[in-house]
């Protein structure tokens, strides 16, 4: 007997996961352009029935002013509560980079622990429907690279609320992204799906030939790669990272200490991105056993692009994934 | 809204002109001592000093509670120690020792105390405005009757901060008083040269909330603008937007020379030295005595001595605290 589960996609998981810390915490509010639902509960109705439920007071739509609103959402934080700040895509943070890596991320460590910004920022993003170079970056590797902020990126609806529900409750600030191509999948997710724990990767398959790590929309590319991969013959071990910062060196060690061999994907562009980090890590920590060099995949060094073609070039398709399998496998 | 002056304005009683004097001169002791200690090498830091601005924080803080907060800036010590930080900690964390406010991780541009109600220090331009409405939206859904107030100089309401938060608080209806200190200069730019309004005050007008130019030398006018706005935000009425005329008489940081300014405007601002000027007014009114106010000096020039001496003395963190306090708990990426 399986316990009951609900079929729900990744944005119906994110709302579930609001509402119940909402429900549970009064101290839970929600702002960002469009969140309430006069306005339709958000751009793609992440937060659809929430103001409804909980009241204007608790969701509230705000200006297209991002400083504003993560400003808000830092000084609320600071002021005892715990917000949850919609960007309706990455690209916007830029506007609000300031309010995020030098205020969020920093105001704990500044003030030498008094402070404390326990804020959730999420949005959505990723390449595939055509939005160009001004609505799809993958921008987590700078959001990593700052000292003091933790990134979540899901991939399944399950994961989608369990880690949700951690950010909500983390008592640091979380940048939680939404990709495009993972959010319209239903999944069965367990009615009782509590929080994931931040920075623990997730095993999707086990495997013993070669270690593939993605996250995110990738995630999705790399189950077709390991698919055919089979067809091969070569038994890959795939690892949901989940979280970028902190990630889960253990896991990732682990598995390429059995394996010998990683290939790391993701949809940024592969230039100073995560992949390289956790390349270098893993070749300081197991440069003896490794059966070949780390590879990465990513997107290649431009703007997210229009064109179709030149779209379908940009991200990492499943045979490229395969091919660099192939290229280790030696 | 560009608000009138009206005859019949809040004014401070005696006790409160004292209390808002024996503030400047905290200040300005403070000042006096923090300029000297870093001329005999013994403190390395960067220095904004807010000589001549001593009113503004002062005469906005007898209208504060404990809990309520303010957000300043990196030329805002005037402002912590109006709000009430005490000089030791605060000296200590300018001297970057571990018994400081921040264990000696923000420094002076980044003070924080919030038990004292001072939330953050930023040393970015702008940046005091969008958290001070969180604190003051926050005061709010607690149906409290705390209000926030938001410090930062004319230079800033040229970004897009400001802007967006003026209008988020007027939106929103939040008890937060911003509160500009136009010392007429943001580093060597002379204010009507970056600036397309003769008034920040009229910037007000744009977002539909009050809006007043004060004379922020004169503890009475900024005791009046102050009392006013702070009401209003207590009693759900929303926010306000001062602006506060001043002068900063030691430039945009310490070591920094006066090239840029014209000479005559600055010798017309510094005839006005706040300080002297409202001596002369509490003796002349006889609110106070010379013998009091002699007292008053002697007993505030001891506490920053002990300060100081108290900082000077302190140890530096230990290297383990780059760790500490990146996230709750410590976490090696
Ligand atoms: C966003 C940003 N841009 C530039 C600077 C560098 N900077 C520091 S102070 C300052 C002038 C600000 O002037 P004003 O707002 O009038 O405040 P004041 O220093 O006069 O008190 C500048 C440009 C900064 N700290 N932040
Ligand atoms: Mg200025």
């Amino acid at each position: 007997m399986s316990a009951p589960t609900t079929k729900m996609n990744a944005l119906q998981a994110v709302n579930a996961a609001i509402a119940e810390a909402m429900a549970a915490d009064p101290k839970v509010i929600l702002l960002g352009e469009d969140v309430a639902d006069p306005e339709g509960g958000g751009v793609v109705g992440t937060t659809r029935g929430l103001s409804t439920r909980f009241g204007d007071d608790r969701v509230k739509s705000t200006p297209i002013s991002e400083q504003a609103i993560i400003g808000a959402a830092i000084g609320a934080a600071l002021g005892g509560y715990r917000p949850i700040a919609e960007i309706m895509l990455m690209n916007f943070t830029t506007i609000a980079m300031d309010m995020i890596v030098n205020h969020a991320a920093k105001l704990r460590f500044m003030s030498g622990g008094q402070s404390q910004v326990p804020i959730t920022i999420h949005m959505l993003t990723g390449a595939g429907a055509s939005t160009a170079g001004q609505h799809a970056d993958h921008l987590e590797a700078w959001f990593a690279h700052t000292a003091g902020l933790k990134v979540v990126a899901p991939s399944c609806p399950a994961d989608y609320k369990g880690l949700m529900l951690s950010c909500i409750a983390d008592p640091d600030p979380c940048i939680f992204i939404e990709s495009m191509r993972t959010l319209f999948v239903p999944e069965d997710v367990p009615d009782d799906q509590g929080p994931i724990e931040l920075g623990r990767a997730n095993i999707i398959q086990e495997g013993n030939d070669v270690t593939i790590v993605a996250y995110s929309g990738m995630v999705i590319t790399a189950r077709e790669a390991v698919k055919k991969l089979a067809e091969e013959g070569i038994s890959a071990e795939l690892i949901d990272l989940r979280t970028v910062a902190p990630w889960d060196r253990d896991c990732v060690l682990a598995s390429v200490r059995k394996t010998g061999r990683a290939v790391l994907v993701h949809e940024a562009v592969r230039s100073f991105g995560v992949g390289a980090e956790i390349a270098a890590t893993i070749h300081e920590a197991l440069f003896g056993l490794l059966k070949g060099p780390v590879r990465r995949l990513g997107a290649p060094y431009s703007p997210v692009p229009f064109s179709k073609p030149l779209e379908n070039a940009f991200l990492v398709q499943p045979d490229a994934v395969v091919a660099a399998v192939l290229s280790v496998m030696g | 809204m560009h608000q009138e002056r009206g005859a019949n304005r809040a004014m401070p009683d005696a006790a409160t002109q004292l209390d808002i004097y024996r503030r400047m001169i905290r200040i300005e002791r403070n000042d006096d001592a923090t300029i000297r200690t870093i001329k005999q090498g013994r403190l390395q830091m960067p220095y904004y000093s807010a000589r001549g601005q001593e009113v503004i924080p002062s005469a906005v803080s007898v209208n504060l509670n404990p809990d309520d907060t303010i957000c300043t800036i990196y030329r805002g010590i005037h402002d912590m120690v109006a709000k009430g930080v005490p000089l030791r900690p605060l000296w200590a964390e300018i001297a970057g020792r571990v018994t400081g406010t921040c264990k000696g991780k923000g420094g002076p541009m980044h003070i924080t105390h919030p038990e004292s109600g001072v939330m953050v220090t930023t040393g970015i331009v702008g940046s005091s405005m969008p958290i001070a409405n969180g604190l003051a939206w926050a005061a709010k859904l607690d149906g409290s009757r705390r209000v926030t107030v938001a410090y930062f100089g004319d230079g800033a309401s040229n970004i897009g901060a400001f802007h967006e938060s003026l209008n988020l608080a007027s939106l929103w209806k939040l008890p937060v008083i911003f509160v500009c200190q136009n010392n007429r200069y943001a580093e060597h730019s002379r204010f009507d040269k970056c600036t397309a309004v003769d008034r920040v005050a009229k910037r007000a007008g744009s977002y539909d909330m009050p809006g007043e130019t004060v004379d922020g030398n004169d503890p009475f006018e900024m005791y009046a603008a102050a009392r006013e706005a702070i009401e209003r935000a207590r009693d759900g009425g929303g926010p306000t937007l001062i602006e506060a005329i001043t002068f900063r008489f030691l430039g945009h940081v310490f070591g920094d020379d006066d090239k840029y300014m014209d000479k005559a405007e600055k010798a017309a601002a510094m005839a006005r030295d706040p300080i002297p000027a409202f001596r002369a007014r509490l003796l002349e009114s006889g609110v106070a005595t010379e013998q009091g106010l002699a007292d008053m000096h002697k007993d505030i020039t001891a506490e920053v001595e002990d300060a100081m001496q108290f900082a000077l003395g302190s140890e530096f963190p230990s290297v383990d605290e780059l760790r500490r306090d990146v996230f709750a708990t410590e976490i090696a990426l």
